[in-house]
């Protein structure tokens, strides 16, 4: 039997080191294009303020991406080293598209960052420009190959199990490519992303308008952020995951779950704002609902149901009765019975193998599974309902708050008066973090919604690590939290200390800082 | 458009290319991280030294992460095995690895000293520590890995980080650390002037010498020591999708020289490794740094090559449960994802390649001291 202890340690540091990791990447994604933008804009107008505002959001850009791919090797790593099992099993399909992002993007990005930095004074205007584009391209197009590996984790199509190789492996590139879960989690992913840069702009160059320093390049900085975050958040609520969440059996119950929705209701549902989900007793107690609007979010109609917890529940009861029948079979092939007839009957069958493997966690030959284990089997399909309900308005109110900072940002700077409007200018300060409230709490819905799966009805999670011993994953998670915290640190200091500097960090002699006490605050005339 | 069988060996090669590219472009970043400490002396002749791979370490590193992804979709069962075997190992390389992002792009940020001689030394880390232990590893897949497989295909293993610092493994180190310290030697030959190349120059000899003493005493070892490689015994079909435990398989390989006498071309590789680093030396000797790249380039290929061709066609031998020995027959993905992946390597690669010279062409020249303090803020 596999040890539960390296089970949880393994989830809790490839946990922590995601969510670690996502906190550089939307910040990459978002200012990538921002620079793209800035740079464009200089390239078309000439605007030496323009070549400032790439320079020295660039700097800030890298200081984060120092620590994007920093983090990201950890990722790569971590399937071989803590998730083996998984790899096997599914590296057939999920491999492809890691590889596949090294050769398309990661090299485009990786190649051009150092010609975006070193670069300035050898290239044309226009081959820097090229260049920065291609570093958005690039790590943009890093994040649609991701999103289609993890896609394919949500509902996984285009693959089927081999009992030869004992593995799943690929039967359909263009199902994997065209997931409609793949599609509709980059384009909601890197809007995020977009967001997150856009806040971090905003919210950094409100600052300055605060201090009443550095005005003309802080109020172009604004600009160029409410225009963009505007419409990244409209793309993210709008375009943004709900729509995924009807496809596919995993995505189901993650709605089931975060919606507390214990009961089928006759459509058009009724939303529950508030209340305080109750798993052991199924039900949500002090609920506040709105009738009709869930059925009409999560579904976009009037007469479709959204399946309820307990329905749920009984229709993956009667999957792993047929997944132990496919289970049996799958011994009988293994152990050399490979007759026509029982191929047959284990090809009828082995779409719900992975609800038999289930009860691998209590059985170890899962045939003779006892009635309470199969019950409780079953009940482990539906992740924690309080966790994910909580966590899903966070990011939701998130996004919310968001819009409207956006909304009133480029209103303000629409008419130009952002300045004399001191609480827009405080309100997207304290914005600031809310980005990544909003994407750690949009993982955890993602990724915990999917337990007990790590491959969507295929491969339970606790049959995917690797046969390593609980010391082993106890000191990587404890030398990867001490790393990781010394790195923020470091990271975060650093990125305080050139975001309270400012452009004068250019030293180009024409900001705050560098020029004499005396000089009024704000008057750049050479700049307009 | 290729058989399955053909597809297995297109991919035996393009993993190995994939890793040669990584040693040639990564190496001399680490090589040249790892000679930091004893080539630049000043705060100014490191900043030399960093700013030669400033703009280039990130995109070669991106050698390493696709080898590893190739790995992951082409030999799903390699990746496994291995990363979770050579756990710590691997984790050691991560960290050290985790230093170099950072290291790079932090450093100068800040004028302070002891700020800056942190991240020199983390820097030298990050550029020993992975060199040495991808040595390490290779050596020790001519020993044989204890791992084996068990009828789900659960791989599991015994041992752990210090058995791995065997006395042949730790020698397969010091050939991959000395070919890459060689490696950055000539790079930081080609690539500085003065006192900085100067000090290139004489590490680059000194490690050619160790380079080439402890590659030619690895391969006496194998062929005069009692090292066993494995031979396949049952007769399979290539071109069939293979359970590894499948086969059956006899230590009936004395040195893994036999393939060097199947296919006496294959010869080429280690002469090439021992020419290249002769060449270097050479090229170090008369201060031709081109010609020494040139050489320790070449010696990296001959080496990659020797010990590719030595395990052929096992990729990963097993010492526990030699049935459990991976090869590239066994422990490749299905046909379908091989082809795709083909599909993909062969429109991408030539690509990449294509623009990381446009960048190196671009960035090309001598980094001086005058260079580096002439703009304080805008470098490394």
């Amino acid at each position: 039997m596999i040890s539960e202890t390296v089970v949880d340690l393994s989830r809790l540091q490839f946990a922590m080191t995601a969510l670690y990791h996502f906190l550089f990447v939307p910040l990459t994604l978002g200012l990538a294009f921002l620079l793209a933008i800035m740079e464009s804009v200089y390239v078309m107008t000439g605007k030496q303020v323009y070549k400032d505002m790439t320079q020295f959001w660039g700097k800030l850009f890298g200081i984060n991406f120092a620590l994007g791919v920093t983090t990201g090797l950890t990722m790569e790593f971590q399937f071989g080293t803590n998730w083996a099992y998984y790899s096997h099993y599914v590296g057939d399909i999920f491999g492809a598209p890691l590889a596949i992002e090294g050769l398309m993007a990661f090299f485009l990005e990786s190649t051009f960052i150092g010609l975006f930095f070193f670069g300035w004074d050898r290239l044309s205007k226009v081959q820097h420009l090229a260049v920065t584009w291609l570093v958005a391209i690039g790590s943009n197009m890093s994040a649609l190959w991701i999103l289609i590996a993890n896609g394919w984790m949500q509902n996984p199509v285009g693959a089927e199990f081999n009992f030869e190789t004992m593995r799943m492996e690929l039967t359909s590139f263009s199902a994997l490519l065209f997931n409609p879960v793949a599609q509709v989690k980059f384009v909601h992913t890197v809007a995020a992303g977009y967001v997150t840069g856009s806040i971090f702009v905003l919210a950094i160059s409100s600052w300055y308008l605060l201090k009443r320093r550095d005005l003309g390049f802080a109020r172009r900085s604004f600009a160029v952020a409410s225009a963009f975050g505007l419409a990244s958040i409209l793309s993210v609520i709008v375009l943004g995951d709900e729509s995924g969440y009807e496809i596919g059996d995993v995505q189901k119950t993650k709605l089931a779950a975060i919606e507390a929705e214990w009961e089928t209701e006759a459509a058009p549902a009724a939303f529950t704002l508030f209340g305080l989900p109750n798993q052991a007793e199924q039900r949500t107690d002090y609920a506040v609902r709105i009738p009709y609007a869930m059925g009409i979010i999560a579904t976009r109609s009037l007469d479709q149901q959204v399946t309820g917890i307990k329905d749920l529940v009984a229709q993956h009861e009667l999957r792993i009765r047929n997944g132990m029948l496919a289970y049996g079979l799958l011994s009988q092939l293994r152990a050399g019975d490979k007759s026509a007839a029982n191929i047959a009957a284990f090809n009828a069958v082995k779409q719900d193998l992975g609800y038999g493997l289930l009860l691998k966690k209590y059985s170890e030959t899962v045939v003779d599974a006892s009635e309470a284990q199969i019950k409780q089997a079953a009940l482990d399909t539906i992740p924690d309902v309080a966790s994910l309900f909580w966590t899903f308005r966070i990011m939701v109110l998130s996004g919310f708050l968001m819009l409207g900072l956006f909304v009133c940002a480029f209103w303000a700077s629409a008419r130009k008066n952002e300045e004399s409007k001191p609480w827009l200018l405080k309100w997207a300060l304290w914005c600031l973090p809310l980005p990544w409230f909003a994407a750690q709490t949009g993982w955890y819905v993602a990724e915990h919604g999917r337990q007990p799966w790590s491959i969507g009805e295929v491969l339970p999670t606790h049959l995917s690590t690797s046969s390593v011993s609980e010391g082993d994953v106890w000191g990587s998670l404890i030398a990867l939290a001490a790393f990781y915290s010394v790195l923020l640190v470091i990271e975060m200091y650093l990125m305080i200390k050139f975001a309270r500097l400012g452009p004068s960090s250019l030293h180009t002699g024409r900001y705050h800082f560098e020029r004499a006490p005396a000089a009024a605050p704000g008057a750049q005339p050479t700049l307009a | 458009m290729f058989d399955y069988e053909s597809l297995k060996l297109i991919w035996w090669v393009l993993v190995g290319v994939l890793l040669i590219g990584f040693a040639l472009t990564d190496g001399f970043d680490l090589g040249a991280a790892a000679l930091l400490p004893f080539v630049g002396r000043s705060d100014n002749e490191r900043r030399v030294v960093i700013n030669t791979i400033a703009p280039h370490w990130d995109g070669n590193q991106v050698w390493l992460i696709t080898a590893g992804g190739a790995l992951f979709a082409a030999w799903p069962l390699v990746y496994a095995a291995a990363f979770s075997g050579f756990y710590w190992a691997l984790l050691l390389v991560l960290f050290a690895l985790f230093v170099r992002p950072v290291g790079f792009d932090y450093r100068s940020k800040l004028e302070n000293t002891r700020w800056r001689k942190s991240w020199d030394w983390g820097l030298f880390v990050g550029g020993v520590v992975p060199s040495l232990v991808f040595g390490v590893a290779f050596g020790n897949l001519l020993l044989g890995v204890p791992f084996q497989f068990d009828d789900s295909l659960r791989s599991s293993y015994q041992g752990g980080l210090w058995q791995l610092l065997n006395p042949f493994g730790l020698l397969a180190g010091v050939v991959s650390l000395s070919m890459l310290g060689l490696h950055g030697g000539t790079w930081l030959m080609m690539r500085t002037e003065g006192v900085i190349a100067q000090r290139a120059r004489q590490a680059a000899r000194l490690l050619a010498l160790v380079f080439l003493a402890s590659f030619i005493g690895a391969g006496l070892w194998l062929w005069l020591g009692n090292i066993n490689g494995l031979v396949i015994s049952s007769s399979f079909d290539p071109a069939a999708a293979l359970n590894p435990l499948g086969k059956t398989v006899v230590q009936n390989n004395p040195g893994w020289l036999a393939n060097y006498g199947h296919y006496p071309l294959s010869k080429i590789a280690p002469l090439l490794g021992i020419l290249g680093a002769a060449l270097a030396f050479a090229g170090a000797s008369a201060r031709q740094g081109g010609i020494a790249f040139l050489g320790s380039s070449l010696a990296i290929v001959g080496v990659l090559c020797t010990a590719g061709f030595a395990l052929f066609p096992f990729v990963m031998p097993s010492s526990l449960d030699p049935a459990s020995s991976l090869t590239v027959w066994d422990a490749v993905s299905s046909k379908l994802t091989l082809g795709i992946m083909l599909v993909a390597a062969a429109i991408f690669v030539p690509l990449i390649l294509c623009y990381t010279l446009w960048c190196y062409v671009k960035m090309w020249g001598k980094v001086t001291t005058a260079h580096i303090q002439d703009n304080q803020h805008g470098l490394y």
